[in-house]
């Protein structure tokens, strides 16, 4: 064992995922204190022009396999050139982000290979060598220390809880590029449906204004799209709201929906329960909007403003346009 | 299947630091396998055959059992183990070592349990018996010996077809699960259930400590109505510096 990290590199296209960028920063980190190197094995379609850029948030070695049949995540593809890479490499640590791709790869690649797989953590920390994760369980009621006793540890990172930092900005990685050949699949991955405008999902977003049985039909969350376009983010619902079918589900924050942890959690018409705390309580931020000075959000949101969401919300988007104008 | 405690339960970590008391809480079938067996149902509906639930966990796990075949199941394997799950590994390992002895075309999980919110289980077992596995669906057709199914990604789905026998976790959106009706609880006495003891392997994941989350520091209300939206503004550019 050469002890190295390695980080699995995701992409969007032709560009690396934030989470991605993240978790190549946070691989640096344990990298230095272990004294090793950074391996990031980058998989996708057209990233040869951009495989340099991971080496400014650390990896000192890119390894990158390009091909059209990679450009979406394709399970026995991608868990080829990973096994390959990591049996190559033989690191002692191997991250990913907690993406669809990171959290349904990563548990493939241990099953292979003996090994678990820390899930979703927050933290990272090493004790003697050995790796010991943070992660919520209970959807975030509880926090678990974990330690992967065989090697390699592998962990995937929540998204957007890691800072992505340029860390050596002129380091130029050297690139290796792989060959791939493709096995046989009894999987066709056919292709990618964009949901609607969203460019963004809730868990990469670091500005989140969410809805919820208060907005009082989905005709009008439009208010709340208006806010979010004004600060660059997306919007989120509460379950009630897509129980009720005003939103879709993948909108949805809480514990049946998505675990998020943006800069700023904007929740109007949201009582908070405990089901939508947990997914997102881990906000930086959180601003509660609600005509009920009695609703649960109040004991946890950083600021509130008491009131009628559709008065205050349209308020709010034309004081952030004022700011935004300013600025 | 899995058995998890209710979401909506309070817990509690044990006096030893490292486990979760459940001892008080109601217990129920993991949402997501309800998502997952629902979908199973349907497609025996539509196209015939049979359901089968498997299931690792303690004696307790017949109450879910029994709730699963008033549902639309239509015999149980139960794996009876007392020891906590807490290595999505060695519960992969059983629940393979089961199913490579059961005929199949289409095996369903739920994404992820609601307790250890792991989401390993299905593809682990997908991978160790050697089939395909298509995780975190919201449609799944199936027609001429093949599956398409959807899967839920960042900003969009992923069209995915595979041929059988295949594996796909459920995602929510995926079905509506049904009630079960008074009669059904009752014909559901008569299914077959047959029990075993497993014994799992060692975990290679070992939890050091549980702790709470910190609690978050008390917030303060700004005002009431529009009036208070400029101060909330400056508040989060002077103070919380997050615009």
């Amino acid at each position: 064992m050469t002890g190295d990290v390695l980080v699995l590199a995701e992409s969007s296209g032709p560009t690396f995922r934030k989470a991605t960028l993240e978790a190549v920063t946070e691989g640096r980190r344990l990298a230095d204190l272990l004294n090793v190197s950074e391996y990031a094995l980058a998989i996708g379609n057209g990233l040869k022009n951009r495989a340099a850029e991971l080496g400014k948030y650390g990896a000192d070695r890119v390894i990158l396999a390009d091909d059209p049949s990679l450009a979406l995540f394709h399970p026995d593809y991608y868990r080829q050139i990973a096994l390959e890479t990591i049996k190559r490499v033989d690191p002692s640590i191997v991250l990913a982000a907690a993406t669809s791709t990171g959290k349904d790869l990563a548990p493939r690649l241990a099953i292979h290979l003996d090994t678990a797989v820390a899930s979703e953590c927050t933290h990272l920390e090493l004790e003697n060598g050995k790796l010991i994760a943070t992660r919520p369980a209970y959807a975030g009621k509880v926090l678990l220390r974990v330690k992967v006793n065989s090697s390699p540890s592998i962990a995937t990172l929540r998204p957007n809880v890691f800072t992505a930092k340029e860390v050596v900005p002129g380091r130029k990685p050297t690139i290796e590029q792989i060959e791939f050949n493709r096995p046989d699949s009894r999987m066709i991955v056919k292709e990618f449906v964009a949901q609607g405008a969203k460019k963004l999902d809730l868990t990469e977003a670091s500005v989140i204004v969410s809805g919820g049985r208060g907005m009082g039909g989905p005709q009008n969350y439009k208010i709340l799209e208006e806010l979010a376009e004004v600060m660059g983010g997306v919007v989120g619902a509460s379950r009630a709201s897509v129980d009720a079918g005003w939103r879709p589900h993948s909108d949805q924050v809480g514990q049946t929906g998505r675990t998020v942890s943006p800069t700023l959690y904007i929740a109007a018409g949201i009582s908070g329960a405990i089901q939508h705390r947990v997914g997102m309580i881990n906000s930086k931020v959180i601003v509660a909007i609600n005509k009920d000075p009695e609703a649960p959000i109040f004991g946890f949101a950083d600021y509130g403003i008491v009131g009628d969401v559709f008065e205050v919300v349209p308020a709010l988007t034309r004081e952030m346009k004022a700011f935004y104008g300013k600025a | 299947m899995r058995r998890v405690p209710d979401t909506a339960a309070r817990i509690r970590i044990a006096s030893d630091e490292k486990s979760i008391d459940t001892s008080d809480a109601e217990f129920v079938i993991n949402p997501y396998e309800e998502y997952a067996l629902e979908q199973a149902v349907q497609l025996k509906e539509k196209h015939g055959g049979e359901v089968t639930v498997v299931t690792l966990g303690p004696e307790k796990t017949t109450q879910v059992i029994m709730k699963a075949l008033a549902l639309g199941a239509d015999k149980a394997v139960h794996l009876k183990s007392d020891k906590g799950p807490e290595d999505p590994g060695s519960i992969a390992r059983a629940l393979a070592d089961e199913l490579k002895g059961l005929e199949f075309d289409v095996l369903l999980f739920g994404k992820k349990g609601v307790d250890d919110d792991n989401q390993q289980v299905g593809q682990m077992v997908a991978e160790l018996l050697g089939i395909p596995c298509v995780t975190q669906i919201v449609k799944l057709d199936v027609s001429g010996g093949k599956a398409v199914a959807q899967r839920e990604v960042e900003g969009g789905s992923i069209t995915v077809e595979t041929i059988f026998p295949a594996a796909f976790t459920a995602e929510k959106d995926l079905t509506v699960p049904r009630y079960a009706s008074l009669r059904e609880l009752v014909a559901a006495r008569k299914k077959p259930i047959v029990v075993k003891d497993v014994q799992l392997l060692m975990s290679s994941i070992e939890i050091v400590s549980i702790q709470n989350p910190p609690p978050r520091p008390p917030g303060k209300i700004v005002g009431k109505g529009v009036d208070a939206v400029p101060t909330l503004v400056r508040l989060l550019h002077e103070e919380a510096k997050v615009i």
